[in-house]
């Protein structure tokens, strides 16, 4: 049942990618436990609208924990404390009256701040574009049943297509690594034969794209896995470890 | 006028294979002498900017979120259709096109419908060929499941994420053709004007949403694949962005909109809990194969569930529709919902729901194969309403989820703007008054992987080259309009917030413009909406300056265009006396209460144009004709 609860907010404010940030303390009174946070959050910008100040700007569309556009760093935890929960499907049922709940954006190095909790991503757009992708051009498929694929394989590459691309594994890496994205992306198309005849190229041209654009190493912290909304697992990182060492020692690829 | 919806001759099967080929085509080494813009990355969008860059056009692509992979496409659960008749069940391409004409209460172009069918197998192809992993049978060979409104199973899927599947299949495509030099991708770019040189549509302006900069393109034609307006009732299934800024721009430069009433209630979504609701979540028409719908046989029965014996539940969408059962279309099993409840049978605190309910299915085919096919859904209902569906059985009511009108196109998806094509949700062409489950998909894709490709061409070929600058007057003028915009919604600094007003305007629609419709209710709506668009321009309060990322400045605009759009969604459900699909006024039904059209007099696409913020826009009609469908009243006994 439906009842309300008071929060103390610390939320992260900065008014761009070049400002400093600092935290501001904001209460969230009269809260219905079956809001979600977002809506949490909505309430808290119509109220500071009306007060004559800025609201808090945060991403978000489509609110059902699929287009990866939300996430915020909940007391120290991507997407907050429920596991495989995106922020926007995280409830306020979790949360007692009295909480003080801190607000911080991902953050990374190859993730800057554009202004409070929203960030740019567009590097993995860039490590896709690097070679996470099939080359097929409309027009010349064979009937989609011509090459039969085992139901647990595909199921195993499901699991890893699952990936929204939210950065949640990136902002719970000590080392801000962007493997666990990488990996998911990589297995996907490496489990289905469709995938195959590129599958060194792309995992070593991927692995290349995310060193350059500035995400740490993986040292197998496990982090990233715990908290990944779409409990994408770090086995595929060994996958992906697997073809890379092969790829590079075997490939033609420079 | 009587509009031209540009049907080639000749017999239904063969028109599409023969107007390909009539088509001029443009010589492979001058493609890549021609620019495109193409704004939405949806699967409208995607496919279409993908395949047009394979081919050797430039293309400038645009979306305002912070990637083109969120377009919300990516929110589709359930599948997608196609007529390839693996199971056996006796499918066929003539099979498909009779279920969607059917389906759309024969209010859809025929031409349009049997090509789409024809290419929806070709769909399915593709996407294998990128890697999408589709669910399979043990055999290894694709599987397939059932969709309302259809008897066969022709539905290829992705777990209950086949949209996103889909979605990402046509990013990676997309995110290749970037890497390739072939696509410039904009993103978080939000359309609001397009621009016309000579009368033909040669560049957009967009609003750079980190910046606030506005921003000219040229190009020698323009694609829109925005989605759908369903945003208009403030509650639906479609993100927060969703919305109808750069459909009804592109009205206000003379496109003409057409059916805009023919909007879609979704029969299964998770029912309202709160004032403060943002949106709602669509639980997939797919749990419809094994749940099965039911209200108490008694009003005000306010026993738990698991409570009410056998005997005393009302399964009543099997009860009335003994053939197609929980399967019926979706407008009939909402109103059928929507029936329940008024009676006093809804069920839940609000008394706004059904029960959907999974026991027999689980107990027939074991918790494990439920959840294999439903696992996801099975945990988004939980997450969000705290309940556990394979032990309670789902209450579900009825939400605005998609929308079959939009902007007019003809055979070659251009509008009447020369050089403006319209693809995806935001066109109103192929699902008439009804959409089937998974067919937004089909159709998405088949426009903008397979047919705009090629009808393109022949508009380039066939029109005058003009040198792409955005300096012209036009683009000014554009621009200048779009600042003048922006600086008056800035200026207002009333008392309410944007969200305020947007949430009273999606309640009057959805009160008088929503299940059902009278003409009364739908006259009083206008006037409400009026004094409420003037309110706005009074008494709205954007926070913040346009020199920087400001939300709430973006949900304005939004908001200003769907207080002007939504009165001519009331004025083109009001000129409908009939009802037909999602189009409901309760003064024309049959006895038994299901939709009664009107073919006589409303056998037409309503075409609108525009002529002044407060004026009656103008009525054109194409009229359908039907030369391989016999006419009859829809029925799922
Ligand atoms: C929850 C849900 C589930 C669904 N499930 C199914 C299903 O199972 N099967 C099925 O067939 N259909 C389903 N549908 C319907 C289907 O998903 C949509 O109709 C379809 O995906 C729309 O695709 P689109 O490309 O037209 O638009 P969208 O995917 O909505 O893309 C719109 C694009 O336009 C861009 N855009 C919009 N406005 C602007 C602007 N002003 N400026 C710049 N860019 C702009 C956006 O950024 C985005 O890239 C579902 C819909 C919903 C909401
Ligand atoms: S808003 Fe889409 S995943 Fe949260």
């Amino acid at each position: 049942m439906s009842k309300s609860i008071d929060l103390t907010l610390k939320v992260w404010r900065q008014a761009g990618p070049k400002d400093k940030g600092h935290f501001e303390t904001l209460r969230a009174q009269n809260i219905s436990t079956e809001m979600s946070f977002l809506e949490m959050l909505d309430v808290v910008n119509d109220q500071l609208t009306l007060d004559g100040k800025e609201p808090i700007a945060f991403d978000s569309d489509c609110r059902e924990g699929i287009c990866g556009m939300c996430g915020a760093v909940i007391n120290g935890r991507p997407h907050g404390p429920l596991k495989a929960t995106t922020l926007c499907q995280l409830h306020m049922r979790h949360f007692n009256s009295g909480d003080v709940i801190a607000i911080e954006p991902f953050r990374a190095m190859a993730f800057k701040v554009i202004k409070d909790l929203v960030i740019d991503r567009s590097a993995f757009d860039q490590i896709i574009q690097a070679g996470g992708f099939v080359s097929v051009n409309t027009g010349g498929a064979p009937d989609a049943n011509a090459v039969p694929i085992a139901q647990d394989q595909v199921e195993s590459a499901m699991d890893a297509a699952q990936c929204i691309s939210c950065g949640a594994c990136v902002a719970a890496c000590p080392n801000a690594s962007a493997m666990l994205f990488v990996s998911a992306n990589v297995s996907h198309l490496a489990l289905l034969p469709q995938g195959q005849p590129e599958a060194a190229r792309r995992a070593i041209a991927m692995v290349r794209e995310m060193d350059r654009q500035g995400f740490g190493n993986c040292s197998n912290e496990t982090e990233c896995e715990a908290e990944c909304p779409k409990s994408i697992s770090i086995s595929n990182i060994a996958r992906l470890n697997r073809q890379f060492y092969r790829a590079s020692l075997a490939s033609s690829v420079k | 006028m009587l509009l031209d919806g540009k049907i080639p001759a000749g017999p239904l099967a063969e028109k599409w294979d023969r107007h390909r080929f009539e088509l001029k085509l443009v010589n492979p080494a001058n493609k890549r002498k021609f620019d495109i813009i193409v704004v939405g990355t949806g699967l409208g969008g995607g496919s279409a900017a993908a395949s047009l860059a394979e081919m050797g056009y430039n293309v400038k692509a645009f979306c305002f979120q912070d990637s083109p992979r969120r377009a919300h496409s990516i929110a589709a659960q359930g599948g997608i259709n196609a007529a390839k008749n693996y199971p056996n069940d006796g499918d066929s391409i003539r099979r498909l096109f009779y279920d969607t004409i059917k389906g759309g209460d024969f209010r859809a172009r025929e031409a349009n419908v049997y090509r789409l069918a024809q290419v929806s197998n070709a769909i399915i192809d593709h996407c294998v060929a990128q890697g999408i992993p589709f669910a399979r049978e043990y055999g290894g060979l694709l599987a397939n499941r059932s969709f309302g409104g259809a008897q066969v199973s022709r539905t290829f899927y992705a777990r209950g994420q086949t949209g996103q599947q889909l979605l990402l299949g046509a990013y990676r495509s997309l995110m290749r053709q970037v890497a390739a030099g072939k696509v410039q991708m904009f993103a978080r770019r939000e359309m609001l004007d397009v621009v016309l040189v000579n009368g033909h549509a040669k560049g957009i302006v967009v609003r750079n949403l980190i910046t606030g900069q506005l921003e000219r393109y040229a190009a020698d034609a323009v694609v829109l694949a925005t989605g759908g307006y369903g945003n208009a009732f403030f509650l639906s299934t479609n993100a927060m962005g969703s919305n109808v800024t750069a459909a009804y721009r592109a009205y206000m430069k003379g496109a003409l909109f057409a059916n805009p009433c023919f909007t879609q209630i979704h029969p299964t979504c998770i029912p309202v809990h709160g004032d403060y609701q943002s949106k709602l979540t669509l639980m997939s028409e797919s749990l419809r194969n094994d749940g099965r719908v039911w209200v108490p046989k008694n009003p005000g029965d306010k026993r738990p569930a698991n409570q009410i014996p056998e005997s005393e539940r009302d399964y009543y969408l099997e009860r009335k529709y003994p053939s197609f059962g929980n399967l019926v279309p979706r407008d009939v099993a909402s109103r059928n919902a929507k029936a329940q409840c008024d009676e006093g049978k809804g069920v839940g605190d609000t008394a706004l729901a059904v029960y959907l309910d999974f026991a027999d299915a689980i107990k027939r085919d074991g918790r494990d194969t439920i959840a294999r096919k439903y696992g996801n859904l099975f945990e988004m209902y939980d997450k969000i309403t705290g309940e556990n569906p394979y032990t309670t059985p789902m209450m579900i009511y009825p939400a605005v989820h998609y929308t079959m009108g939009g902007l007019w196109v003809d055979y070659n998806l251009m509008s009447n703007i020369p050089g403006l094509f319209v693809l995806g949700e935001a066109n109103f062409s192929d699902h008439g008054a009804n959409r089937l489950g998974a067919s937004a998909l089909m159709q998405g894709l088949a426009d903008g992987y397979f047919v705009l490709p090629y009808t393109i061409g022949g508009y380039l070929v066939g029109s005058p080259k003009e040198t792409l600058s955005t300096s012209k007057a036009p683009f000014e003028e554009a621009e200048r309009g779009v600042q003048a915009r922006i600086d008056k919604l800035m200026a207002v600094q009333g008392k309410r917030t944007v969200d305020d007003f947007h949430r009273q305007l999606g309640l009057i629609l959805w009160d008088h413009c929503g299940m059902s419709r009278n003409n009364a209710g739908l006259e009083k709506a206008r006037g409400m909406v009026q004094e409420l668009r003037a309110e706005f321009w009074q008494n709205v309060k954007v926070p913040g300056t346009t020199a920087d990322l400001n939300q709430s400045l973006e949900r304005a605009g939004r908001v200003a265009d769907f207080l002007e759009f939504a009165e001519l969604l009331l004025i083109d459900a009001l000129h409908r006396q009939e009802s037909c699909g999602g189009h409901f006024n309760e003064a024309y039904q049959t006895p038994e209460n299901e939709a009664l059209r009107n073919d006589e007099e409303y056998c037409h696409v309503a075409a609108w144009e525009y002529k002044g913020i407060g004026q009656d826009p103008e009525f054109h009609k194409e009229p359908l004709t039907f030369e391989n469908v016999q006419l009859t009243q829809r029925s799922y006994k």
